[in-house]
């Protein structure tokens, strides 16, 4: 069989495939509503994220504020909608430059070139990845983030602007670089180990000896096999994202205040130093607004991933 | 084989090295001054310089980094900033007991409830069972830390009444019991992952095939041939597990009041304390290095059919 024939309908195939599973399209189409809830968010949220309501604190859900308020008026409901926002954010920032960037683009060229850039690509990766994760995280957010700040501000005065510090970007640059350690490697490694295989192929050793240039290769012939692969990783990675930035800003680290963040409003209520008993007792729906919304997202994306793994996996077909 | 062994070993140092070398950046080039940290904000130029000379500070970057590498293979990782004239090593190690015994029985949970399930899972491939197993770990493996810490304090503390909110006294303390409990549940996750994957493809090879051909009883293809096989690949999960006793109860340990590595990490973050981080992270990553080495020979040990390049 022609190979080449088989790669370009399989893109078609895995999506059909993939539909005949009915609990991964369900999750898809729940993180989708998630997405567009945060993409939205200007819209759908019915106050502002700082608006806040100082008569009307800690009160339980009813018609003005479905999800009740927290100890400084703000509306729950409306916090979590912007939260959302913030990891809509935080993992499209992430796929684009952890795995999509800096994976895809070093595993096809490691895994093209081999020899010394491969060695070089490879064991920075291993460096990266004999670090505690959750740690380095952590010591990267907080000494990175003044010396961001100082840049931006540098950038501001010599063009005489302003706008960028106050809008909050800062921090989604800070998380940003933050996480980009946690998920380029991974799907390096695959990309990589994928273009070992495709280079030695029928197809792209004729291009070769039929004079086609070398981006042209990786782009034209062996991009292409390797996207399905490149999804399932990027899937299982976006989880990880999502969580590492709840984390950040549960520790203080990641979205600063006012700005919302789901981990910021849980640390809001747990206190950050322990749970704070008298708003568990009292309020428990102000932790699981938060909670609930992040436990959904997770678990979607692990049976979207476990869905593709599924199909991708050349045993089980 | 040995040429291998030889390599690894010789590459562990450098690997280490690099290691230190990013962290010792990030601690020196990160915010916050160390004699401010020591002097409050209110100090006179002359004793800060004074400071300044007796810890080296003026002197070029890669010789204090050299310094600090020289002495940290001693097992000296310098002075708290904040706890005045405390070395870090006698800071840590109390604190890094009280992580390792949490994990340690996290993980006992983790492996007890996770290693049947997935066997459970495996066996009854193709019926309903398989995928209720499935979906209701990942059920549980989503939940975040940061709820299942507050639920089990909202239901077993303060609803039922049956163990402290927080605190720490030692693994025969029932105050260990919640939070354990917390970590062992996605990490039981993972092993039923990770067990069910192993054995769906044991089962599927052909020695099994073999074994069930030749009239052995399924009892026993299961347990000799197919388990015992299947488990190789946790045992690696179960050295990275073992690794990670640093980072992985990080948050358990700020919700439940636990004084572990987590919490103090996290404090010397907030006070810019840090030597403290960097000894943290450098002793994880040693840790894990050292563990992955030990992983490879003993999956060589084991599994003969894999070979060493």
């Amino acid at each position: 069989m022609n190979k080449y024939e088989k790669n370009v309908s399989s893109f078609r195939l895995f999506f059909n495939q993939l539909s005949r599973k009915k609990l991964a399209s369900l999750s898809i189409i729940i993180l989708m509503l998630v997405y567009l809830t945060g993409i939205f968010a200007p819209l759908l949220a019915p106050y502002d994220y700082t608006e806040t309501n100082l008569l009307k604190t800690q009160a339980g859900p009813d018609f003005e504020n479905w999800l009740g308020t927290d100890r400084l008026g703000r509306d729950i409901l409306s916090r979590v909608i912007w939260g959302i926002q913030t990891t809509v954010i935080v993992t499209i920032t992430g796929l684009l430059t952890g795995s999509l960037f800096l994976g895809l683009f070093l595993g096809l060229l490691a895994g093209y070139y081999r020899k010394l850039f491969d060695f070089i690509v490879m064991r920075s990766g291993e460096l990266v990845s004999s670090f505690p994760d959750i740690l380095l995280i952590i010591l990267l957010a907080a000494t990175l983030r003044p010396r961001i700040t100082q840049f931006i501000y540098n950038i501001e005065e010599k063009f005489n602007f302003s706008g960028i510090i106050s809008s909050g970007v800062v921090d989604y640059i800070v998380i940003g670089v933050a996480l980009l350690p946690l998920s380029w490697f991974g799907t390096m490694r695959l990309i990589r180990a994928q273009v070992f295989q495709i280079r030695e192929v029928d197809y792209v050793l004729s291009a070769k000896t039929s004079g086609a240039s070398t981006m042209r290769i990786i782009f034209k012939h062996v991009l292409p096999n390797v996207i399905s692969p490149l999804i399932v990783t990027s899937t299982f990675g976006l989880g990880a994202v999502a969580l590492s930035e709840v984390m950040l800003s549960f520790f203080g680290l990641g979205v600063q205040p006012p700005r919302p963040s789901l981990g910021a409003m849980i640390a809001d209520v747990t206190g950050r130093g322990g749970a704070s008993v008298s708003v568990l007792t009292n309020h428990p729906e102000q932790l699981l607004a938060p909670i609930i919304v992040i436990w959904i997202m997770i678990f979607c994306w692990n049976i979207i991933g476990d869905g593709l793994t599924d199909i991708l996996n050349p045993r089980r077909n | 084989m040995i040429k291998y062994i030889f390599r690894r070993i010789l590459w562990m140092p450098l690997l280490l090295l690099m290691v230190s070398l990013i962290v010792f950046g990030l601690g020196t080039y990160g915010p916050g001054d160390p004699v401010e940290v020591q002097l409050g904000n209110n100090y006179d130029e002359k004793t800060a310089q004074r400071i300044r000379d007796k810890m080296g500070l003026n002197d070029p970057f890669v010789f204090q980094w050299i310094r600090y590498v020289k002495n940290a293979v001693r097992g000296d990782f310098g002075e708290s900033y904040v706890f005045k004239n405390r070395p870090v090593i006698s800071l840590l190690l109390p604190k890094l007991l009280v992580s390792a015994q949490l994990n340690l029985i996290a993980f006992l949970i983790a492996i007890s409830i996770g290693t049947p399930l997935g066997f459970y899972a495996a066996v009854h491939y193709g019926s309903a069972k398989d995928p209720g197993v499935v979906i209701s770990t990942l059920f549980f493996y989503a939940m975040p830390v940061f709820f299942t810490a507050p639920l089990m304090i909202l239901i077993f503390a303060l609803k039922l009444d049956l163990v402290p909110t927080s605190g720490w006294g030692g693994v025969f303390d029932k105050r260990i019991i919640l939070p354990a409990i917390t970590v062992g549940i996605p990490g039981s996750a993972v092993f039923v992952r990770l067990v069910r994957a192993s054995m769906l493809e044991v089962l599927d090879s052909d020695y099994v095939k073999l074994a069930r051909a030749k009239g052995v009883s399924e009892i026993m293809v299961l347990w000799k041939h197919a388990f015992r096989n299947a488990m190789l690949p946790v045992i690696t999960i179960i050295g990275f597990t073992l690794a990670g006793l640093f980072g992985g109860s990080l948050i358990v340990e700020i919700i439940f009041g636990i004084p572990g590595v987590g919490r103090i990490s996290l404090d010397s973050v907030y006070s810019r304390d840090y030597p403290i981080i960097m000894a943290v992270v450098l002793i994880g990553s040693t840790a894990l290095v050292i563990a992955n080495l030990i992983i490879d020979f003993i999956y060589t040990l084991v599994d003969p059919r894999i070979e060493m390049q």
